[in-house]
């Protein structure tokens, strides 16, 4: 049988890193394709080279037996090459028939596309209403939009990056169902994703890169989830050790937790309540924009809330600012790094002083301590093994995975009572993201509570005691993770967001 | 194809550089236009740059250029500290004006009694004048959102108009022969901001912009409330999570701005210029603008870039007068100098890179 997509030696460099090295990929048509590897792996130059976005300096392509160069994403449309991005590309003040319009050449007439979409989407168990606002639908619907939007050009190679970090266990169900009906219709799937069960249940093939070079192809389904992390990896996987821990006293109580949307589509925070004990670690799950950053932002104190609904340690600390938080012991260590979590264009030492100054005692009569901040930064990069030239480097020069491990020892080199950290292991490699998770549980283990919200229902697993859900701003009731099953996870998550499944 | 690349670092080089660089690209692209004017182009940079220095009547234009740059550095250093915070402050010239108003009045008030008090009274109300005049645009942004640079230019031209009514009315000289404008500061002692070294221009005003060039290097690169500053102009979401309250930074940077332009105009009005008139006004608070940015917003650099600014001045007055250079060549010669410095700017966070290589 032919190829449908063949590379060979594909090279792509930018200043300092080979992003991609003599890279040969072959994907069959009607095949489920996995590309493995490692966040900087080269997973996404590869498929921005084959999308159009960017163009190799050496190496050929052949689509369909034809030589194949895509100057732009839409030459790489028109020879029948669709891509789903993990980071939507939609309006959400449009509709969904006008968001997928605004990415067609010449859209038909308002009227004919919405049927069209509505027989598109309901043919492949992916119903939606062309009608409604893109503000109003759940990421896992959002994403529906993408997909269809791809489907009407009927492509013969669907590329998608990272599909399911934004989905329930549910409605990965339902994707996984599109996704073998398409490959039956024969068009071929390159599937990213770094999800290795998903991966063993989905593809048929996979190749792994690793530092920009192909280091293996493989059939994910005679390997086990280990083997492929460990090809992944280049090395030994650590397990994280978990050692049983003793819950102590209620630290930290939210009752009653309300908050209005921070931005015009963003989640209310309702009703929430919680109790957190010493040395315990609550894991918060959910899809992003169900209020995780709402959540973050008012026990950091960035959003002050209701009187009596926030209590550290008996105290009502409701209307108290970060700096008065964290002098009795609640950090915080938000999602986004670069502009939030830390300021881009400062040196580390300054991102040092950003959070450090109250517990650290780096400030002296508002002086600050210059010699102080560098060696508190050093420690971090230290004890969390950053790898950088030194405390004096811009935190935009980290790599994602370096900073992050830099963000969270930051706070828990400062001692907290309580920690709150959101996707604390989000975009970071494996080997950095089992550091970042050891780190929070050796925390818990010297007595500290943490609160840890992700997506990664996995890490959640892995690292927490309890679970509760986060789904359009209310949080449920928290349950021990001991014996939770993946399906009642989902279900707490929302199950299918009420999506509607069709009968393919 | 040119291609800029981000630099992962800022360029150390680039960022002292680009002034020195910009300072040459303006003396050649300003002799070229003065070339076009048919002036001849090397006497006239010769003119700006080196006569008022080293020429045969540097004696006198030496002490000028104290004077001129007391204001502009003063101004200015308030000025970048709300610049590196992303609060813009345009309307200096008008806090400059009510804190000359301001501190005239008294003066003017008390007249003709003599003590010791007046001349600090005088630089409390300057400042004050400036500090409340700036707080109107700051409560505004506060309360209801407004743009602080809107509503502090608008509020240069109502003061503007206060100082006219000042000049022609209430303030008055009366015994002026009904010319407009005030007493003269000069002739009454007390109120007099006079030489400290006869000839040299070094006045309190230029005593107090070097004190401002100081205690601003401090507040921004030793303190805690200029990291905060500075950390709120480079990601505001960063600041609020290290604890910044935003309507506090607004009314602190407006204030200090306000009260910095008000000093200067106090000095201005009690010293140099020694009365209020309509004309009294020249710019500073717009050119400081441009002093800030040429001295990066650093302390230092904005004590240099007042001086060099200065020098632009009283040499390109000098031009006028030998050469006969329109003013507008002179105004375009300085807006060069900012131009120029905001595009070699570019050089010091990207790399340039000539050609592109070809397509596989």
């Amino acid at each position: 049988m032919s190829e449908l997509l063949e590379i060979e030696g594909l090279t792509k460099a930018y200043p300092g890193v080979v992003a991609n090295d003599g890279v040969a990929l072959r994907v069959r048509p009607g095949e489920v394709h996995a590309l493995l590897g490692e966040n900087g792996a080269g997973k996404s130059t590869l498929v921005k080279m084959i999308y159009g976005l960017v163009k190799p300096d050496s190496g050929t392509m052949q689509f369909q037996g034809a030589p194949y160069a895509p100057v732009d994403p839409r030459a790489a449309r028109s020879a029948g090459v669709a891509m789903v991005f993990q980071h939507f590309s939609l309006f959400e003040a449009l509709s969904v028939a006008e968001n997928v319009a605004l990415g067609m050449e010449t859209p038909p007439p308002m009227r004919q596309l919405a049927a069209k979409i509505r027989e598109i989407s309901t043919e492949y168990g992916l119903p939606l209403d062309p009608a409604r606002l893109v503000g109003d639908l759940s990421a896992g619907e959002r994403q529906r939009v993408e997909i269809v939007r791809c489907l009407l050009q009927d492509p013969k190679l669907l590329i998608m990056d990272e599909p399911t970090s934004v989905l329930t266990p549910q409605e990965v169900d339902i994707l996984f169902k599109t996704l073998r009906k398409l490959s039956a219709e024969g068009t071929a799937i390159l599937y990213i994703s770094h999800k290795l069960e998903e991966i063993r249940a989905l593809c048929e093939a996979a190749t792994i890169l690793r530092g920009g070079k192909v280091v293996d192809h493989c059939n994910p389904r005679e390997k086990s989830a280990r083997e492929l992390a460990e090809l992944m990896v280049g090395a030994e996987l650590k397990v994280t050790d978990r050692s049983t821990r003793k819950p102590g006293d209620v630290v930290l109580k939210v009752t009653n937790l309300s908050l209005p949307p921070m931005s015009q589509f963003g989640p209310a925070l309702k009703e929430i309540g919680f109790e957190l004990r010493a040395g315990e670690v609550l894991g918060i799950g959910g899809v992003a924009g169900n209020g995780q950053e709402e959540l973050l932002a008012t026990l950091s104190g960035e959003r002050p809330s209701k009187h009596g609904t926030v209590q550290l340690l008996g105290a009502d600390i409701s209307a108290l600012g970060p700096n008065a938080r964290r002098g009795m012991g609640l950090l915080a260590a938000p999602e986004e790094r670069l502009g939030h979590a830390a300021v881009p264009a400062m040196s580390l030492t300054e991102n040092a002083i950003l959070t450090g100054t109250t517990r650290k005692k780096l400030t002296q009569n508002g002086f600050v301590d210059q010699g102080a901040a560098r060696a508190f930064a050093q420690d971090v990069i230290t004890a969390f093994d950053v790898r950088t030239p030194g405390p004096h480097v811009a935190a935009r020069a980290l790599s994602g995975g370096n900073l992050q491990k830099f963000v969270i020892g930051r706070e828990v080199l400062q001692a907290p009572e309580v920690l709150v950290v959101n996707q604390p292991t989000w975009g970071v490699d494996a080997a950095a993201a089992a550091a970042i998770r050891q780190a929070l549980l050796d925390l818990a283990a010297q007595g500290a509570a943490v609160i840890a919200i992700s997506q990664d229902l996995d890490e959640l697993m892995e690292i927490a005691d309890r679970f509760a859900a986060l789904n359009e701003g209310r949080l449920s009731a928290p349950r021990p993770t001991k014996g939770l099953s993946i399906e009642e996870i989902g279900l707490m998550l929302g199950g299918a967001h009420g999506m509607q499944e069709a009968q393919i | 194809m040119i291609t800029l690349i981000r630099r992962p670092n800022p360029a150390k080089f680039w960022t002292y550089a680009t002034p020195i660089v910009a300072v040459i690209a303006t003396m050649i692209a300003g002799g070229l236009l003065f070339a076009l004017l048919g002036k001849p182009p090397i006497e006239a940079i010769r003119v700006i740059f080196w006569d008022p220095l080293f020429g045969a009547n540097a004696g006198y234009f030496r002490g000028q250029l104290l004077v001129k740059a007391g204001p502009l550095i003063l101004i200015a250093s308030g000025l970048a500290v709300g610049f590196r915070a992303g609060i813009w402050n345009i309307g200096a010239e008008g806090q400059y004006i009510m804190g000359a108003l301001a501190s005239a009045w008294l003066a003017l008030h008390v007249y003709p009694a003599e003590s010791h008090w007046l001349f600090p009274a005088m630089i409390v109300l300057g400042a004050l004048g400036g500090l409340l005049w700036a707080m109107i645009p700051a409560l505004l942004k506060v309360w209801f959102g407004t743009s602080e640079i809107l509503v502090s230019l608008m509020l240069v031209y109502v003061a503007e108009n206060l100082l006219a009514y000042m000049a022609f009315g209430p303030l008055k000289n009366p015994e002026g022969y009904g010319f407009p404008g005030s007493r003269n500061l000069q002739s009454y002692p007390s109120a007099h901001n006079t030489d400290l070294i006869a000839g040299t221009g070094l006045h309190w005003g230029v005593v107090t912009a070097f004190i401002a060039v100081i205690a601003t290097y401090i507040l921004m690169h030793r303190h805690i409330m200029g990291f905060r500053i500075r950390v709120a102009g480079e990601a505001p979401r960063a600041a609020r999570f290290a604890g910044v309250i935003p309507a506090r930074l607004v009314v602190f940077c407006l204030g200090l701005a306000g009260a910095f332009a008000g000093l200067a105009g106090m000095f201005e009005v009690s010293g140099p210029s020694g009365q209020i008139t309509d004309s009294f006004n020249v710019g500073y608070g717009f050119t400081a603008i441009i002093v800030a940015f040429l001295g990066r917003l650093h302390p230092i650099g904005i004590l240099l870039a007042g001086l060099l600014m200065a020098l632009t001045y009283i040499g390109g007055d000098m031009a006028q007068l030998t050469l006969g250079l329109p003013s507008a060549a002179i105004q375009v010669f300085q807006g060069m100098l900012l131009f120029f410095l905001l595009g070699f700017d570019v050089l010091t966070n990207f790399r340039i890179r000539l050609g592109r290589k070809a397509v596989a």
